[in-house]
C-alpha cells in the first residue's frame, strides 16, 4: 500500500510547470486549495476544473499518475461521502428508509466534498510531481525565511523534508523486505484479532527500527563528511530566481484567485 | 611528509553493555603511517580489525584519543581547521543509499561544494566535470533510487571528488555491489589516482582489488601488521591467513604449487604472470 | 522430484508502462539433497525466482510443486511449506528483532506452533550447527558482531527444519575468513541433515566449490544448467551476461593455449594444482587435510586448511 501514494514521487519531464519556480507552485497550491473552498455554483466549479486540467495538460504528467494517488484517500472519500449524504438536513427528500433519510442537499454536498477532495489532492500532487523534492523544500525555506527572524530553524527543517522525502521509498522497499523475511519464518500479518495482529507487528516494526536508527547514523556522518554544517556560509548550484515565466505564473494565479473571489460573490448557480 | 600521517595513533571508544556498566575498546592502538602524496593505498583488514575507525581518523569524523593524525600537514584535532580537513580528504562509505543526500543526482553531488560555500556559477562546472570524471554525467537528472548500487556508488564519489580534495578514503565501496558494480567502481577509483593524481586509500576485503595497488597495510587488533607492495604482502599466504585475509585465487595456486616443488616466483598476482612462470619452467 | 516449477513466468505491474517481465516460462527440477548454485546479475530474476519457491511470490502462469503438490493448491498450506522451504535473504541480519539470540531464534517454530520448550530445543540445535557459542544465547543479537548476526539469522531459518534451505547471498559483506566459515557450515549442514541446498552467490570461486549443480539465469530464463565445470565451459557466455568464470579457469584455458596437457575444466585450486603438476610430469603432494572432510566432497575442497 506504501507504495501508491504519488505524494513525494517525482515525475521527471521537461515541461512548463516542471520549470517554474518552486515557489511559485507553493504558492500557486495553496492559491489553489483556497480557491477551491471559495467558489460556489456550477460555474466555479467548471473554472477550478478547467484550471486544473489546464495545469495538468501543461505539467505533461500522464494522468494515471495522479489517480495513484487517489488510492490512498480512496477511505475517507467514501466516509465523508456517506456522512454527508446521510447527515446533510434538507428539505428536498430524496429517499427515506427507516430513520435515515437521503436529501437532495445531501447529495450535492457529499458531491461537493468529494470533487473538493479529489482535486485537492490532484492539486497537491500535481506540486509534488513536478517539483524535486529538493526544489520544493529550497522553494518552502525560501517563503519562510523571514520566520528565522523569530528563531526558526527554516533552514533545518526544509533539510530534514528533503531528506525524509528521499528516504521514504528506500524505507518502503525495506519494510517489504522485512515483511517477506518474517513471513518466511511463519510469521502472519494478515490474520488474527487486532489486538494480535498489532502484537504481530513487532517483528516488522522493531527491525525497521534499527535499520532506520542506522541509516540516520550513517547520513549523518556522511553529510559531516561532507562539510555540512548548517544553513550558514551555504551556497545553492541553483538559486531561485524568478524568471519572466514565473512572473506570468503569479499573474494568472493572481486572476484565477479574482476570478473565483467573483464567483463566490456573484456565481451562486444552481449547485 | 605524506599527504596523510599519523604518529602513535589510538583510539578507545566506550561501549556500553546491558547492566550499564562501561567497557572501553581499544580500536586502534598505535599506527603509524606515511602516506604520500598520488599514492594508491589498500587498507585490509578482517570485521572488526580497526580499519574502518582509522578510515573514519583521516576526515576527522573520529579524534585520536592519543598520537596525532596529519592531513596535509593539517592536525585534524585542531577544531578551526575542521573544514578544512573535510574537504582535502573526502570520504566514501560502504552503503550507497546512506551517503546520498540529494533526490536527483547533480544536486547530490552539489551538496558538498555547497557546503563549502564555493560561488553559484562555479558550482554547475565542477558538479558536470565530476560526473563526468565517474561516467554518470548522463544520469545527472536520475533519481538515485533508480540507479544500481554500482552506479549509486561512483555518484557518491563524484559528491566527493566536486570538492576537489587532494586524497579520498573509500571505506568498503564495494562491499554491497555486483561484481559489475564493483569493477566500475574500482576502474572509477583507479582512473582517478592515475589521470587526476589524487591519492586513493581503499579500505576492503576482497583480495583482488588489492593487487593494483602500491601499497598494502595489512590491520588485525587495531595494529598494522603487514606493509608492503602486494606482491610482498600476498607472497605471505600463510601470515595473511593467520589475519583472516585471503589471496588472490591464482595467488594461492601458485603458492601451492610452489609448496608442491615447482621452483616459482613468490607473490604471483595475476592469471598472466603464473602462466609465464609455468611456461618458463616448462622449457 | 522434491521441487519442480512448471513454465513458470512473473510479471512485474502486468499491462502498465512498468510492465517487466522478472521470469519467463521457466522449467526447473530440484532433486532432495542437491547442493544447487545459483548465478545471475543483478536484476537477472535471481531474487524473483527464489521468492517463488516458498510462495513469496505467486507466478502470473505456470505452477509449482512442492513434493508432488501445487502450492498454489486451493487447499495448500503455505505456512507449512515456508518451514519446509526455508529462504535466508540477503542481509539476514536485519530482520532480528528479539532482547535476547535465543527466543529470536524461537520466533520460527513457535510461529510453526510449537511449546516454549519445544522450539527451544529447535533453537539450541540451530544454534549448535550454525557453529554459534554458547555463552551468547542470552546476548542482544544486536550487540554481536556482522559474522554471529549472521549465524543467529541463518538459525533462526533452520530451526524450522526446513527441507530445503535457500540462502541468498549469505556471504555478503563478511571478511574472507567469515565468509569460509558461513560457507564450511552450510555445507556441513548439506552432509550432516542431507537437506537440499540452494546457494545464490556472485562469487563463482565459491558455487565452484561448493555446488554441485550450477543453475544460470539471465533476463528471466535459465540458459545453462548442470555440474559447475559444464557451466563454466562456456565462460564466453557467461562474460556477455555480465558474469564470469573462476579465476582458475581462465589460468587453465591460457595454460593449455600454452601447450600444458591441463583439463580446462578444473576449477578449483587443488584440482587444477595436480593437473599442473601432472602435466609438468611432477609427484602430487600427499593429501594433507584428508581426514578433515567427509569422504564425498573431499576433492572439492578448494582452499588450503583453515576453518
Amino acid at each position: 500500500m506504501l507504495g501508491e501514494i504519488t505524494l513525494g514521487q517525482y515525475y521527471p519531464a521537461d515541461s512548463v510547470i516542471h520549470r517554474l519556480d518552486p515557489r511559485v507552485k507553493f504558492v500557486g497550491t495553496l492559491t489553489f486549495i483556497v480557491a477551491l473552498f471559495l467558489v460556489k455554483g456550477f460555474l466555479g466549479y467548471v473554472m477550478v476544473t478547467l484550471f486544473l486540467l489546464g495545469v495538468i495538460k501543461a505539467s505533461t504528467v500522464p494522468f494515471g499518475m495522479m489517480l495513484r494517488g487517489m488510492k490512498a484517500i480512496i477511505f475517507i472519500l467514501l466516509i465523508t461521502a456517506v456522512f454527508n449524504v446521510f447527515l446533510t438536513p434538507g428539505e428536498i427528500v430524496l429517499v427515506k428508509v427507516w430513520k435515515l433519510t437521503i436529501t437532495r442537499e445531501g447529495v450535492l454536498q457529499a458531491v461537493r466534498m468529494a470533487v473538493r477532495l479529489i482535486y485537492l489532492v490532484i492539486g497537491s500532487s500535481l506540486m509534488t510531481l513536478t517539483t524535486t523534492p529538493n526544489s520544493l523544500t529550497d522553494g518552502m525555506e525560501a517563503l519562510f525565511s523571514p520566520l528565522k527572524v523569530i528563531h526558526v530553524p527554516v533552514h533545518e527543517i526544509a533539510m530534514m523534508m528533503s531528506i525524509a522525502l528521499r528516504f521514504i521509498p528506500i524505507l518502503t522497499e525495506e519494510t517489504d523486505r522485512i515483511m517477506k523475511a518474517q513471513i518466511a519464518r511463519g510469521a502472519d500479518f494478515k490474520t488474527g484479532s487486532f489486538i494480535n495482529r498489532i502484537k504481530n507487528m513487532v517483528p516488522l516494526l522493531v527491525p525497521l527500527f534499527v535499520s532506520a536508527f542506522q541509516r540516520a547514523n550513517d547520513l549523518a556522518m556522511a553529510m559531516e563528511a561532507r562539510c555540512y554544517h548548517g544553513g550558514e556560509g551555504r551556497t545553492r548550484m541553483k538559486p531561485l530566481r524568478y524568471t519572466a515565466a514565473d512572473r506570468v505564473g503569479y499573474l494568472v494565479l493572481a486572476l484565477f484567485l479574482a476570478a473565483a473571489i467573483l464567483l463566490r460573490i456573484f456565481g451562486g448557480g444552481w449547485i | 611528509m605524506g599527504i596523510v600521517r599519523a604518529a602513535g595513533l589510538r583510539h578507545d571508544y566506550t561501549k556500553y553493555r546491558e547492566d550499564e556498566s562501561e567497557v572501553k575498546v581499544r580500536a586502534l592502538d598505535g599506527v603509524d603511517l606515511d602516506v604520500k602524496e598520488g599514492d594508491f593505498i589498500a587498507i585490509l583488514g578482517h570485521n572488526g580489525s580497526g580499519k574502518s575507525t582509522l578510515a573514519k581518523h583521516i576526515n576527522a569524523l573520529l579524534l585520536p584519543t592519543e598520537g596525532t593524525i596529519w592531513i596535509d600537514e593539517i592536525d585534524t584535532k585542531g577544531e578551526e581547521n575542521l573544514w578544512k580537513v573535510r574537504q582535502r580528504a573526502g570520504m566514501v562509505f560502504q552503503n550507497p543509499d546512506n551517503q546520498i543526500i540529494g533526490t536527483v543526482v547533480d544536486e547530490d553531488v552539489a551538496f558538498g561544494p555547497e557546503n563549502l560555500g564555493v560561488p553559484t556559477e562555479k558550482i554547475l562546472h565542477r558538479v558536470e566535470e565530476a560526473l563526468t570524471k565517474v561516467g554518470m554525467l548522463k544520469f545527472r537528472d536520475k533519481s538515485p533510487n533508480r540507479l544500481s548500487g554500482g552506479q549509486k556508488q561512483r555518484v557518491a564519489i563524484a559528491g566527493v571528488v566536486a570538492m576537489r580534495p587532494r586524497c579520498i578514503v573509500l571505506d568498503e565501496p564495494t562491499a554491497m555491489l555486483d561484481p559489475t558494480g564493483r569493477k566500475d567502481v574500482l576502474r572509477t577509483v583507479h582512473e582517478l589516482n592515475e589521470k587526476e593524481g589524487v591519492t586513493v586509500i581503499l579500505i576492503t576485503h576482497y583480495m583482488e582489488e588489492v593487487v593494483d595497488a602500491d601499497r598494502v597495510f595489512v590491520m588485525d587488533k587495531g595494529k598494522i601488521v603487514m606493509e608492503g607492495t602486494p606482491r610482498e604482502v600476498f607472497s605471505r599466504v600463510e601470515e595473511l591467513k593467520s589475519h583472516r585475509m585471503d589471496v588472490p585465487q591464482v595467488t594461492e595456486l601458485a603458492w601451492e604449487l610452489k609448496k608442491a616443488g615447482l621452483a616459482l616466483p613468490d607473490g604471483i598476482l595475476t592469471t598472466e604472470e603464473l602462466v609465464e612462470a609455468l611456461a618458463a619452467l616448462k622449457h | 522430484m522434491q521441487l519442480e516449477l512448471k513454465d513458470v513466468s512473473f510479471i512485474y505491474n502486468p499491462g502498465m508502462v512498468y510492465e517487466v517481465k522478472a521470469l519467463e516460462h521457466v522449467n526447473l527440477a530440484i532433486e532432495k539433497g542437491q547442493f544447487i548454485g545459483i548465478i545471475g546479475h543483478t536484476g537477472s530474476g535471481k531474487s524473483t525466482l527464489i521468492q517463488h519457491l516458498n510462495a513469496l511470490m505467486k507466478p502470473t502462469e505456470g505452477q509449482i510443486f512442492y513434493e508432488g503438490e501445487d502450492i498454489w493448491g486451493e487447499k495448500y498450506d503455505q505456512k507449512a511449506l515456508r518451514t519446509q522451504v526455508g529462504l535466508v535473504f540477503q542481509y539476514p541480519e536485519h530482520q532480528l528483532f528479539e532482547t535476547d539470540v535465543i527466543t529470536d531464534v524461537m520466533f520460527g517454530p513457535r510461529n510453526q506452533g510449537l511449546s516454549k520448550d519445544e522450539a527451544k530445543v529447535r533453537a539450541v540445535r540451530a544454534l549448535v550447527q550454525v557453529g554459534f557459542p554458547e555463552q551468547y544465547y542470552n546476548s542482544s543479537p544486536f550487540e554481536l558482531s556482522g559474522g554471529q548476526k549472521r549465524r543467529v539469522a541463518i538459525a533462526g531459518v533452520l530451526a524450522m527444519d526446513p527441507q530445503v534451505l535457500i540462502l541468498d547471498e549469505p556471504t555478503a559483506g563478511l571478511d574472507p575468513a567469515g565468509r569460509d566459515e558461513i560457507l564450511e557450515q552450510i555445507r556441513f549442514l548439506h552432509e550432516e541433515r542431507g537437506i537440499t541446498i540452494i546457494l545464490v552467490s556472485h562469487s563463482m570461486e565459491d558455487v565452484a566449490r561448493y555446488a554441485d549443480r550450477l543453475i544460470v539465469v539471465n533476463d528471466g530464463k535459465i540458459p545453462f544448467d548442470g555440474t559447475p565445470k559444464e557451466v563454466f565451459s562456456h565462460y564466453r557466455e557467461l562474460e556477455a551476461m555480465g558474469l564470469a568464470a573462476p579465476q582458475i579457469t581462465y589460468c587453465m584455458h591460457a595454460l593449455k593455449e600454452r601447450g600444458f596437457d591441463v583439463d580446462v575444466t578444473a576449477d578449483t585450486v587443488e584440482e587444477a594444482r595436480d593437473n599442473i603438476l601432472k602435466a609438468l610430469g611432477k609427484p602430487l603432494p600427499a593429501p594433507e587435510n584428508a581426514d578433515k572432510k567427509p569422504a564425498g566432497k573431499a576433492k572439492k575442497s578448494g582452499r588450503a586448511g583453515r576453518r
